[in-house]
Formats: C-alpha cells, sequence, structure tokens
C-alpha cells in the first residue's frame, strides 16, 4: 500500500471515530432519567410551561432528528444556550462566546505545559535511554515512577503550599481580570503550568524511554553498530528516523492525562477555561454546555491522535521508500 | 524450573531472597493500609462524622493526632475511614474490570475471526475517548453514586485490561501445547480455563497492581471535582477536596489524605515494577 492510501484510510477511520464520538456523547446526555424541560424550570413546571420548554428546545422531535439537528449544528460552531442561565425569560447565555473566551484561556494553560514538559521529557527520556540501567537512568526512572503514581491535585496542592502561601510569591489562585497585562498573566499562569506540567512530564518521560530503548535494540542499529557507523552519524541517521513515529505518538497519547490534568488543574485554581465549565455544566447538569464542551475536548483528542498517526506514517523509511 | 505442589517453603524463601529493599517496604505498606482499610471502625480514635471542635482546622494535639477539618471533626479518623471508602470502591471497581475485560479478552483471542475483530473494533472506538470525558458524560446524564461511579470506571478500565488479556491470550494460542489440546479434541471452555488463564497469571496480576492504582487516581480526581463520591460519604479525594481551605490558614489538613493517596499508588507500582521485573529474569533464567 503506498503512502497516500495509507494517509487516506487513516483520515477516513479518523472521520468515522468523530462521528461515534458525536453519537455516544449526544446519546450520552441525552438518556436523562426525567425531562431536560422539567430540570429546567424545576419548580415552575406546569404543563404549560413545560410544553413551551420542550417546543422551544425541539425536544418534542424523534430522537434522530434532534441528532442529526444538534451535529449540524455544532459544525456550524451553533452550540445553542446555556440551560443553567435558562431565566424566565428562555433566553440563556450563548454557549459560543462563553466557549471561544475560555477556550484560549485553556489553550494558554495547555499550550504553555506543552512547549515546556515535550522537550523536557523528550531530552530526559532520551537521556535515561542512552545507559538503561546506569544512574542516570535509575535515578530518573525512580522518579517518574513516583511522579506518575501522584494524584494530578497533589503536586499543585504541594505547589500552592510553598509558593502562594508560605513564601507569598505567586497567588494561589488564578483568576482573570481584565485589566490584567503579560507580567500577571505569567504570574498567575506558572503554579498551575507547573502542576500541569509535572503530572504529564513523568508518563512522557516513561514512554520515550522505552521507545527509544526499542528502537536502539533493533536489529537495524545492531547491524549498523556492527558495521562501525560512528555514534553520532549512528543517532542521527539511523536511530532518529525510527524513533520519530513512536515518539510523536507517545506526546499523542499524553494528550489524554493533558485534557484530565486541565480540567482538575483549572478546577483546583479557578482558572476561567473549558475544563472548569465542563465541571460546572456537570454539577449543574447543563446538557447543552456539557455536549459542546465534551464534543470540543474528544475532537481535539481525536484529530491529535489522527495527526500524529500521519506523522508516524510520513515519518517511517519503511513505508517511504516501498520496496 | 519446575514447581511442585508441597515446594511452598522454598518458594517463598525464593521471592523473599528476591525482595528489594523498595519490594519490601512497599509490601509492608500496603499490607499496613489493607489492615487499616479492614480494621477502620475498630480502629478510629472517634467516629468520624462526629463533630469534637468548635475550631476548624485545629493543629495536631495529643487529642486529635492530625487536627481537626473544616467542620471541627478528627481528621484522623476521616483518614482512616476514607481509606477504607477508596480501597473498598478501586477493589470493586479493579475485579469488575477484570471479570469483562479478561472474560472478553480471551473470548476474541479464542475465537478469532469476526468475533475478535468486532469486539476489537467496538473497544478501539471506546479507547478514542479520553476517560475522563466519559465519565464526566455518564456522571451528567446519571449522577453520582457508587453504583454509578463503580461501574463506570469499571467500564473504563475494561477497554484496557481487554487489551492486555487478549495480547497475552493471542501469545498463548499458538503454542505447541494449545495444539495439543485442541488436536485432543478439547473444547474452546476447556483451553481459556485449563491452558490460557494459568499461563497468563503473572502479567495479569501485574495488570491488576496497575489498573488497581489508576482506579484509585480516577476516582480520586472525580471525588476531588467534587463529582466523585458525595458527602456525608467521604473517600480520600473528597478529604482533599473539603479541606482545600486549610492551605489559606498554612495548616496541612488536606496534605494528609493527598499523600496517602500518593503513597499507596507509589507502593503498588513499585510492587509491581518488581513483579514484572522478577518474573522476566525467571523467564529468562528458564530460556
Amino acid at each position: 500500500m503506498n503512502v497516500f492510501a495509507m494517509i487516506g484510510r487513516r483520515l477516513l477511520i479518523g472521520l468515522l471515530t468523530l462521528l461515534f464520538v458525536s453519537v455516544l456523547v449526544f446519546a450520552g446526555t441525552e438518556v436523562l432519567p426525567g425531562d431536560v424541560a422539567y430540570a429546567v424550570l424545576g419548580q415552575a413546571a406546569t404543563p404549560e410551561s413545560l410544553e413551551l420548554v420542550r417546543n422551544r428546545l425541539g425536544l418534542n422531535e424523534p430522537i434522530h432528528v434532534r441528532y442529526f439537528v444538534w451535529l449540524f449544528n455544532f459544525v456550524r460552531g451553533d452550540f445553542g444556550a446555556s440551560l443553567a442561565t435558562f431565566g424566565g425569560s428562555l433566553a440563556g447565555q450563548d454557549i459560543g462566546t462563553e466557549l471561544l473566551n475560555r477556550g484560549w484561556n485553556t489553550l494558554l494553560l495547555a499550550g504553555s505545559t506543552a512547549l515546556i514538559a515535550v522537550p523536557l521529557a523528550i531530552f530526559l527520556g532520551l537521556t535515561a535511554a542512552i545507559k538503561p540501567g546506569g544512574l542516570v537512568d535509575r535515578i530518573l526512572t525512580s522518579i517518574s515512577l513516583a511522579l506518575i503514581s501522584f494524584p494530578d491535585f497533589l503536586v499543585a496542592v504541594l505547589l500552592v503550599t510553598v509558593f502562594a502561601i508560605k513564601l507569598r510569591w505567586l497567588p494561589a489562585i488564578a483568576s482573570i481580570r481584565p485589566s490584567y497585562d503579560f507580567l500577571d498573566w505569567v504570574r498567575i499562569l506558572i503554579l498551575p503550568v507547573a502542576g500541569l506540567t509535572f503530572t504529564i512530564l513523568a508518563h512522557m518521560l516513561r514512554m520515550t524511554r522505552s521507545a527509544v530503548i526499542d528502537v536502539l535494540s533493533s536489529p537495524a542499529i545492531e547491524m549498523a553498530i556492527l558495521k562501525g557507523v560512528p555514534r553520532g552519524r549512528l543517532l542521527v541517521k539511523h536511530a532518529l528516523p525510527n524513533a520519530i513515529g513512536p515518539i510523536v505518538n507517545v506526546i499523542a497519547l499524553n494528550l489524554a492525562y493533558l485534557i484530565s490534568g486541565v480540567v482538575v488543574i483549572e478546577t483546583m485554581f479557578n482558572y476561567n477555561g473549558l475544563g472548569r465549565y465542563m465541571v460546572e455544566a456537570v454539577t449543574n447538569r447543563d446538557i447543552p454546555v456539557v455536549q459542546a464542551c465534551a464534543m470540543i475536548f474528544c475532537s481535539v483528542y481525536v484529530i491529535v491522535n489522527l495527526i500524529s498517526d500521519v506523522i508516524a506514517i510520513l515519518s517511517n523509511p519503511r513505508v517511504r521508500y516501498p520496496k | 524450573m519446575i514447581l511442585e505442589k508441597n515446594d511452598w517453603k522454598s518458594y517463598t524463601s525464593e521471592v523473599i531472597r528476591d525482595l528489594t529493599p523498595g519490594a519490601f517496604l512497599s509490601i509492608l505498606f500496603l499490607i499496613l493500609i489493607i489492615l487499616v482499610g479492614l480494621f477502620a471502625p475498630w480502629l478510629a480514635p472517634f467516629d468520624q462524622a462526629e463533630i469534637l471542635t468548635n475550631e476548624s482546622f485545629e493543629p495536631p494535639s495529643d487529642l486529635l493526632w492530625l487536627g481537626s477539618d473544616f467542620l471541627g471533626r478528627d481528621l484522623l479518623s476521616r483518614l482512616i475511614s476514607g481509606v477504607r471508602v477508596t480501597l473498598f470502591l478501586a477493589l470493586l471497581i479493579t475485579f469488575l474490570s477484570f471479570i469483562m475485560g479478561v472474560g472478553l479478552g480471551f473470548l476474541a483471542a479464542a475465537f478469532g475471526g469476526r468475533v475478535d475483530s468486532v469486539i476489537s473494533r467496538i473497544n478501539d472506538a471506546l479507547l478514542s475517548f479520553p476517560a475522563l470525558m466519559l465519565a464526566l458524560i455518564v456522571i451528567n446524564s446519571l449522577g453520582s453514586s457508587f453504583t454509578v461511579l463503580v461501574v463506570t470506571i469499571a467500564f473504563i478500565d475494561m477497554t484496557r485490561v481487554f487489551r492486555v488479556a487478549r495480547a497475552l491470550a493471542i501469545n498463548i494460542m499458538v503454542m505447541d501445547y494449545v495444539e495439543a489440546a485442541v488436536v485432543r479434541g478439547e473444547g474452546k471452555t476447556w483451553i481459556i480455563l485449563q491452558e490460557v488463564l494459568p499461563n497468563s497469571l503473572t502479567p495479569l496480576a501485574a495488570e491488576f497492581g496497575i489498573r488497581f492504582t489508576y482506579a484509585i487516581l480516577f476516582i480520586s480526581a472525580l471525588s476531588f471535582l467534587g463529582l466523585g463520591v458525595q458527602p456525608p460519604q467521604s473517600d480520600l479525594g473528597v478529604l482533599v477536596k473539603e479541606n482545600m481551605q486549610a492551605l489559606l490558614y498554612g495548616e496541612y489538613t488536606n496534605i494528609y489524605p493527598a499523600l496517602t493517596i500518593a503513597a499507596i499508588a507509589i507502593s503498588m507500582n513499585v510492587f509491581v515494577d518488581w513483579l514484572l521485573k522478577r518474573s522476566s529474569a525467571k523467564l529468562s533464567e528458564e530460556i
């Protein structure tokens, strides 16, 4: 199979996965015991008002019609209105504007974390893999084994205790004010980013290490060593091309940890991002918001995995130069 | 090395000889934690729900060894009962996920073909969800109760157990002794129970430890978000969340439960690491 056919196949699978995700998100949020209209109105539920809300939300349509309407609107970028802010006027807060606003904040948090954690993890993973069982390797693997056993919030709690409460260097809560300039942003982001970095760094380091050790012990590399290829050339020309696929895969896999980490850290620091938005929505059973947030998180996850697979296909010498 | 049934003594002494200091301490700590979980109601100095003082976040004293929590209850007693709840839920989750995951994994490997590809595709599709999102969607619809938490997390865990069990079983299914059993005319059930299961026990035990740790961390994270165990019940994650304010008073009230979670998880990981290293060393010795 040539490269294009493989990538095309992978894209098709990705698209199907996205569709499956949307079906499950929709079905999972719509199988409420009871009725969304009840949830919205609560005490104010009378037969007339219930009927009004049901019509308004399109709840009287059959479920498959509602799914396609919902999916179509989602793709168009129309996310509907939040139910929790549904006052008597039946005009809830528009989810789209809120998503845009909070999405930026989350992107800032997750992006800064990735910028720090990814190079650091690859560097440390490579350092550990060069001499498996050596002193550096043993130290790094033990520390990372301890770190992956930490709950997402532990490092953040410890950082807050030391740097916010005891030393009073940084704020314990990362709430955002419109007046913030660049330095204020840096100040509030340091602790959340540090907490998140620790949670994903350990996983990424361990996976990078084992991926590189795998590649280094492959017959092709052994052959190159026996041929007498110099060490520098061996790493750059022989080992690295084979390791790119696995390493990219490691980074993509860690996005799952980053997503759950973002949700926990945002809640802990009161940071105005998508993760906290979703937790609040689940607490209030604000279904349209849960659907929108879940779709965004899941789509990002699926798409990043897709990109990583495509890179893996493109970087694989065996695929690029077919026999 | 062939192990006879009455070889237990030499087997035990061999295990003790192979123990590293880290593995020894981990096993000791895990036994201690399990005992605490089992005998929690008798070990706790006070009733965990009883309000003993008007002071929130009292520092540790002779009476309250770890101080008081945000409502003036004894933190040590609440910690002990939290360990019990966390262990109970995590064990239940892991057992359930193993029954489903190993069952389906072995089934897929033993039957192969259509059965395997259908189960595997469904599993792959479920794996395309970040675990936390799946849990949040279910909790949003059904609310958070012990049953919902256990079944949901067990289901998420099952997708991971399935992959491991299937891979193990596929490797065993091609062994000569399985082929011999097939030629003898043994049925699939016999092969799964008599050949595949006994030969995959050690890696499955290691996986059990990994999944158990994962369950503890997952349920603690949910409780920390306020979406897991609901008051008046409390697990370790709830204790961390409800005492967050203590940090502002410079007290360590919620660091104790957070560290307890980490200590359990670290010990389990060190133990599993040792188990895996030992079994692969044994394997290469045999070869």
